[in-house]
């Protein structure tokens, strides 16, 4: 296990690294002065001219990758052009509620996809199989924006049952949750399609096996099997898939923040592409990329801790 | 593996006998007539855009605006009296386009990389890995909005931001079916007769990952559309006033107060679209290669 | 034990089987007949593909989903298992009927500790937890693992198959079955293991009592294990008796070459070891007549023309077979 954690998290960090590359390798590509396009119409001469030497952009690519890097290690993402501010300040302040929003997504989407996965592989075949198959199916498809806006355009505008703006007073836990219903929904619907599936698919392939024919000889009860010694099982390979759909519930919940007009990294990140804040941009891209790293790597560790055969080969 | 043999003589006509008998396989499941359905008529709508609707979809005629759908306008008006349905039916040609272009470029890209990565060296493979997983960890917005940055928007950012968010699924399907092909029978004869590596790649490793890969292509243009219609819902794609589905759906959602028409518009071709390519991708796959079930 | 020891455990009569294929129907068991007596070990003896472990799940009730008993009645202990509620058969299994499957490896849950495993099947007897740990380790400990104690808390996979075997049969054993079900328990292990495992099963039986149905393709070990017999073939019972009657006075054509043709009872050596000619019958489209016919190189015309009944050839033996009935006891 460790040696597995060990190699897994290097790997992650590779990862990150060369994204990260691909990132700045980018800003040589753009021709005409960097600083200028990148700064926007509302830099002064002044930054612009900080920003070049800052970002080292008359040296080599090489260097000015190196020298990210070194700056990204301390923390210092830059400074935001519209505040003056540092990035790194700007955008953790909008963190917790993209992240309150994407948990929350997470929550629904397991509590409706995981149970109606398990459903389905135990009634296999039957009409509300086909049924959940059909609906999984159809919320994968249909993209998470579209269902943000009719849900707004329904139950906010419409029956007028949740509210439309804002994430909720602060400080008050209740009005918090109640504006993060509708947003977190529209987050999490699309994911419950590929939990459902993945569940149906594990669950199915486990009570194929032999020990869960044991497990039945014995005459444990259907429940006993079902959830103790089938799902147990079938819930490793759903955690890597939920894993690696938080990155898709990110991009949600970019589409959420805006359509609900909620504060978070997302509608900074797009208010900020308006006012060509590029340095508040690229710290909030290189910030999630390393948080959407992060959390497929915690899935990937957490399944193989969850797997005993795993877990104790040392 | 097909059996090259059988492919000698008839192959025209072998071909044709295995489109129709595909065709039926699909038109046989609930899902995937349903879903065939639905692609029709996006791409006929698509094509038949200027004699469907009889609305110039960017002609303004302000004092017709957020009118509700009816008989002369079936889908209402927006907000600059635009008729709905016409913009609807012209933006399935942008979505569709976007689909067509974005997605041949990432199979050549995918192709390229997959094959360069499964034939060539482990050192190659390995670079080509990092990079395509590199590639990955960028969740799709944020790869757009930091694309969009640098380059402006435009329809060319989007077929940009759609050929990188796909070109890593294609790539590793085609790495993992020329890995296994690398070792095959055929493969292996041909390298001993001194095949050079174009060759083999080509006329012996390509016809054997076509298959796969374009089932993987059909589920992949629902993504295709959403990004592309994402983007522009974004502003982050076409600029007005070309009707794309997302601005379209934009509109409705700066105006959701003033009329639902314009959201409803926007939206409802989205869904058609997506859940029709959805269902048609995932009945070809189901029938033709189980083996494919895709991580998302 | 509780009721009059001198009825089988198990009782089968005229159990037929029937399979739902794209072909048709696939008839697996035809007319099976076979007694388990009380406190006895009774051996299935047959090539892959006989039914035995048809059987075995038509004894269990796990039969697949597009099988079914088409007739006859599995009588345990005075109760018809085929007629029996869902719920009735559920509460025997594991308590007074159990098993020990083929394969160690798989047959065990992988996320599971051995002690929740072997604790999770005592629900019902309404001990507490820390007596159902004992009563594991105290069977651990029968089955000759080492230290149990601490092995309640591993997994399987830190054990060898050897091992995962007498786990398996550890945990058959915990409810102090009548009856126990072993579905070719030493096929997966090597000559010393299955050695181990019989010897095992031997004393077992001896100190608990219950009676054991052991289906095995190895006929030395059924020799020696067994105190009954029966040889199926195709779907069938063809013979069955004591041990001794079937090793050494077999009447129907099939055991008979089947014992010829076992490597262990091959006294000279020889280069090319005996085989029955041709192939096994096709259970969808039966043939007329006697099952073994084609292969059977004793076959009159009866044989085609009407298939064989059971015939007594012995005090407690029986054959199906016209040859032998025509020969006489």
């Amino acid at each position: 296990m460790l040696a597995y954690a060990l190699k897994r998290t290097g790997l992650a960090v590779l990862i990150t690294a060369v994204a990260l590359i691909l990132l700045i390798s980018t800003i040589q590509i753009i021709p005409g002065d960097p600083a200028a396009v990148l700064l926007g119409p509302l830099a002064s001469p002044s930054m612009r001219e900080t920003f070049r030497v800052e970002m080292g952009l008359d040296q080599p690519t090489v260097v000015q990758i190196a020298r990210f890097f070194g700056r990204v290690v301390t923390g210092d993402l830059g400074t935001d052009v519209l505040t003056r501010r540092p990035v790194l300040t700007t955008v953790a302040e909008q963190l917790p509620f993209t992240l309150s929003l994407i948990a929350m997504g997470i929550v629904w989407s397991a509590a409706i996809g995981i149970p109606l996965g398990c459903y389905a592989a135990i009634h296999r075949g039957s009409v509300l199989d086909r049924l959940a198959g059909l609906l999984s199916v159809s919320v994968i498809a249909v993209p998470s924006f579209v269902i943000a806006i009719y849900s707004l355009l329904i139950f906010s505008v419409g029956l007028g049952w949740f509210p439309t703006i804002g994430a909720g007073e602060r400080g008050r836990l209740g009005d918090q949750l109640y504006h993060l219903i509708l947003p977190s929904l529209a987050v999490g619907l699309g994911w419950v399609g590929y939990l459902a599936r993945i569940v149906r698919a594990s669950m199915l392939e486990v009570l194929g096996e032999n020990h869960i024919r044991m497990a039945r000889a014995f005459g444990l009860s259907e429940a006993t099997i079902t959830y103790k010694y089938a799902l147990k099982i079938a819930v490793i390979p759903t955690v890597v898939v939920l894993g690696i759909g938080i990155g898709n519930m990110i991009s949600s919940a970019v589409f959420a923040e805006i359509v609900f007009a909620r504060p978070g990294v997302g509608k900074l990140i797009y208010d900020s592409v308006i006012t060509r804040n590029y340095p508040v941009v690229m710290g909030a891209v290189v910030l999630t990329t390393a948080f959407y790293v992060a959390c497929t790597l915690t899935a990937d560790l957490i399944a193989a801790w969850l797997d005993p055969r795993v877990r104790s080969n040392l | 593996m097909s059996d090259r043999i059988s492919d000698i003589a008839p192959a025209a006509q072998q071909r044709r006998s295995a489109l129709i008998d595909g065709f039926w396989r699909v038109v046989r499941q609930p899902m995937g007539s349903l879903g065939l359905a639905l692609v029709l008529v996006v791409i006929f709508g698509a094509l038949f855009a200027d004699v469907l609707s009889a609305y110039n979809p960017i002609k303004l005629a302000v004092r017709e605006r957020f009118l509700p759908a009816g008989f002369e306008h079936l889908l209402g008006t927006d907000q600059l009296g635009r008729d709905l349905f016409s913009r609807v039916l012209h933006g399935a040609r942008i979505a569709l386009w976007v689909a067509l272009v974005a997605t041949s470029i990432g199979l050549a890209g995918g192709l390229v990389l997959g094959m360069a990565a499964g034939y060539g060296p482990r050192w190659l493979d390995s670079l080509l890995i990092l990079f395509l997983d590199a590639l990955r960890s960028f969740p799709t917005v944020m790869l757009a909005l930091a694309l969009v940055t640098l380059v402006g928007a435009s329809l060319g950012a989007v077929v940009l931001v759609v050929v990188l968010a796909t070109l890593p699924s294609y790539a590793r399907v085609v790495r993992a079916q020329t890995m296994s092909l690398k070792d095959a029978e055929f493969v292996l004869s041909a390298r001993s007769v001194g095949a050079p590596v174009s060759r083999i790649l080509i006329k012996h490793i390509l016809p054997n990952i076509i298959g796969p890969l374009l089932i993987l292509v059909s589920m992949d243009i629902p993504v295709v559309i959403t990004i592309e219609a994402g983007m522009s819902f974004l502003g982050l794609g076409v600029r007005p006033p070309t009707p794309s589905w997302g601005s379209i759906l934009n509109d409705g959602f700066a105006f959701i107060r003033e009329s639902p028409w314009p959201a409803i518009a926007g939206g409802l071709p989205i869904i058609v679209a997506t859940l029709g390519f959805t269902f048609l991708g995932e009945t070809l796959r189901d029938e033709f290669d189980p083996k494919l079930r895709r991580e998302p | 034990m509780k009721h009059d020891s001198s009825s089988p455990v198990l009782e089968i009569r005229d159990l037929t089987v029937e399979f739902r294929t794209s072909r048709g129907g696939l008839k697996a068991l035809r007319h099976v007949n076979l007694d388990v007596p009380r406190g006895e070990i009774m051996g299935i003896v047959g090539e892959s593909g006989c039914g035995k472990s048809t059987l075995i799940s038509a004894i269990l009730g796990l039969l697949a989903t597009n099988g079914a008993v088409t007739s006859g009645e599995i009588r345990f202990d005075g109760e018809d298992i085929v007629t029996m509620s869902a719920e009735r058969l559920r509460a025997l299994r594991g308590d007074r009927l159990s098993v020990v499957f083929q394969d160690p490896m798989t047959a065990l849950n992988p996320v599971l500790t051995i002690g929740t495993q072997m604790t999770a099947i005592q629900y019902r007897t309404g001990r507490s937890g820390a007596e159902k740990e004992r009563r594991a380790v105290d069977m651990l400990a029968r089955v000759n693992i080492p230290d149990p104690a601490s092995r309640l808390a591993q997994y399987p996979h830190q054990f060898s198959g050897g091992m995962r075997q007498r786990i398996c049969i550890a945990m058959a054993l915990i409810a102090e079955p009548d009856l126990l079900i072993a579905d070719e328990p030493t096929t997966a292990l090597d000559a010393t293991l299955e050695v181990q495992v019989i010897n095992l099963l031997k004393e077992l039986q001896a100190e608990f009592g219950c009676s054991i149905l052991f289906i095995s393709h190895h006929l030395g070990v059924v020799a020696e294990l067994c105190d009954r017999v029966a040889v199926m073939y195709a779907g069938e019972v063809v013979e069955r008796g004591d041990v001794r009657d079937i090793f050494h006075h077999a009447s129907h054509p099939y055991a008979m070459k089947l014992l010829q043709c076992d490597p262990g009872r091959i006294g000279t050596a020889t280069r090319r070891l005996p085989t029955i000619p041709g192939d096994l019958p096709d259970l969808v489209d039966l043939p007329q007549g006697c099952i073994f016919r084609g292969r059977c190189d004793r076959a009159i015309a009866r044989c085609v023309a009407e298939p064989p009944p059971e015939h007594r050839v012995g005090k407690a033996h029986w054959a199906a077979c016209h040859v032998a009935e025509e020969a006489g006891p």
